[in-house]
């Protein structure tokens, strides 16, 4: 099965409607399989990553701050959303792997981030 | 100068009804307030460090160009955007940006302001036409009863209980109490009392202390400590259990309480109001309710009428959701034929007007021409018939079983004992699954839409574990 993160940078990004950035992941048994991809979007649209997550048979969402609507359509959808998660990608995608990622996760690498 | 330098920081804060967050000048925080906590569902000591938007969720990088830039404009630099709060919600805001310095003007961090602007942006609605209670929609006589208290019930502190069978917009209307009263733009905090076991809801409602049990290794401030100066919606409350019916009475009488493992009492200023689908009158007969609880929250009741009663209301939200899924999914869909929408007129909706809103979307999702015809509809509502016994695909919010269809069967109309009540009518449901299955209760549990825990509790509930 797939799962989407949507991104910023190293990071899981703050806003699902404004991201620009996604890596999609292939999962069996709780292990990966392959190199995760990444796919770079022509614009920031919540509507559209939504089709895209659609398209693409993704079946995990990890994202932070989502939109009740679109929240709800992706779990209308059959979509296992896990929102509110702060920290880095990559940490995300392990504990999820790892059984260990829930909605509001703050995850041990999140206050590592660097602005200058 | 002495007094200034002693003064609790935190606590001043911590008064403010606005979010207020210090940033050191890498913008991470260093402190937020409990209005700020509240809004972003974190707690202020979880978040220590962590570069703000991340916690925040505002579209200021998109606005600004990158949020470096708030340091090279005025101080303060003033901006509006929105933010995503705990609850999901876009929350248009305003940001006030301030440098703090030191004496010698060395810039040291920044102060946020957030303040919430939703109220104007309703004002702004109101002016133009629409109703401060929008989200709910209806023109029966049935409903204006309903929206001619709405205002009354917001006007008053009074503990609220609202009562109505499942998607009849019990949420909708609470938040809509909230907004229109004198707390509208402090928090807002839902908790649903069906969905957690009964010492995690305790914790969730009433917070924690650092070692209370087996993994508190902190303190963790609870809802009705988030909802300080705002309102706390309970809902699903005739599944609290019997000990925290009490603890929640000692929180209506007293306004305080102790948390879970704590030694010293939490004042909270909050006002309460209550939900449920079940028969609370019921449940105090049967001993699972308390009958001094039930009296407290009776005092200020509204029920809200099930679709099939509220005349001409089906075609208005037919119109309402077929503009809305057009909105969002960019189509054109011009209707739908005269089929399909006889049938949808006929139909009891059992999950009433969330059931209604999922077969909108689902038509728009599916059709493909201009027009919505019988094909586009879901299979089941043609083997439902008029006003009889009818399966229902609708989404509860729980989202327990992401996405699945959870089977109501209304006792409403032909064939069925007007008498029965919906506590009959679920526990004949469990029980012609589990026949259906023969005794599998996990695939029973499929056929009912729920997840395997919920009717373990369901079965518990009913005698038949």
């Amino acid at each position: 099965m797939k799962v989407l993160l949507a991104i910023q940078g190293d990071y899981i990004a703050p806003r699902f409607d404004l991201t620009t950035e996604v890596v999609i992941a292939v999962v069996n048994n709780g292990r990966l399989q392959g190199e995760p991809s990444t796919l770079l979007l022509s614009g920031a649209s919540g509507e559209e990553l939504c089709g895209l997550i659609v398209k693409e048979d993704i079946s995990t969402l990890i994202c932070g701050g989502i939109e009740e609507s679109q929240y709800e359509y992706l779990v209308w959808k059959k979509l296992k959303v896990i929102d509110m998660v702060v920290g880095p990608c990559e940490q995300a995608l392990q504990f999820y792997l790892e059984g260990g990622l829930e909605p509001g996760t703050i995850l041990p690498g999140a206050a590592d981030r660097k602005t200058k | 100068m002495d007094i200034l330098r002693r003064i609790d920081f935190q606590r001043a804060i911590d008064t403010i009804q606005h979010g207020i967050a210090v940033l050191d000048s890498d913008l991470r925080i260093l402190a937020l307030n409990r209005y700020l906590e509240a809004l972003s569902g974190f707690s202020a000591e979880a978040v220590q460090g962590i570069y703000f938007d991340y916690v925040i969720r505002s579209n200021l990088s998109q606005k600004t160009n990158g949020l470096r830039n708030v340091f090279e404009k005025d101080d303060p630099f003033v901006v509006e955007g929105d933010i995503i709060d705990h609850r999901r919600k876009k929350l248009p805001v305003r940001f006030t940006f301030s440098s703090l310095v030191d004496q010698s003007a060395r810039q040291l961090g920044v102060m946020v302001i957030i303040e919430d602007i939703s109220f104007l942006h309703n004002l702004d609605s109101k002016i133009h036409g629409k109703s401060v209670f929008e989200g709910l929609i209806g023109h029966s006589p049935q409903m204006q009863k309903v929206f001619d208290l709405l205002p009354v019930i917001a006007r008053t502190e009074a503990t609220a209980l609202i009562t109505g069978e499942t998607g009849t917009g019990k949420d909708l209307v609470a938040e809509a109490i909230h907004n229109a009263s004198p707390r509208a733009g402090q928090p807002f905090i839902k908790v649903n009392c069906g969905a957690l076991p009964e010492t995690l809801l305790e914790s969730e409602l009433f917070g924690h202390c650092r070692g209370a049990f087996t993994g508190a290794d902190k303190d963790k401030p609870g809802m009705f400590r988030l909802a300080n100066g705002g309102t706390i919606f309970l809902t699903e409350i005739g599944d609290l259990s019997l000990p925290l019916q009490v603890k929640l009475l000692t929180v209506l009488d007293d306004k305080a309480f102790f948390p879970l493992g704590g030694t010293k009492k939490v004042r909270v200023d909050v006002r309460v109001i209550t939900a449920t689908h079940r028969d609370l009158r019921e449940l105090v007969g049967l001993k699972k309710f308390r009958e001094d609880l039930f009296y407290r929250l009776n005092v200020l009741r509204l029920h809200l009428p099930p679709l099939r009663e509220r005349e001409g209301d089906i075609r208005l939200l037919i119109d309402y959701f077929l503009n809305k899924f057009n909105a969002s999914m960019k189509r054109n869909i011009k209707g739908f034929d005269q089929a399909s929408l006889g049938l949808l007129l006929e139909y009891a909706y059992p999950g009433n007007a969330r059931e209604l809103s999922n077969i909108v979307e689902y038509a728009v999702t599916v059709c493909q021409a201009d027009r919505i015809g019988i094909d586009q509809l879901p299979a089941y509502l043609l083997t439902a018939g008029p006003r009889q016994v009818g399966r229902s695909l609708f989404n509860g919010k729980s989202g327990e079983s992401a996405g699945s269809a959870e089977i109501v069967r209304a006792a409403v109309g032909a064939g069925l004992e007007q008498q029965e009540g919906w506590n009959e009518v679920e526990k004949r449901m469990i029980i012609e699954a589990l026949v259906e299955t023969r005794g599998k209760r996990a695939q029973a549990a499929k056929i009912l839409g729920w997840g395997r825990s919920t009717l373990w509790r369901k079965l518990k509930q009913h005698g038949l574990a």
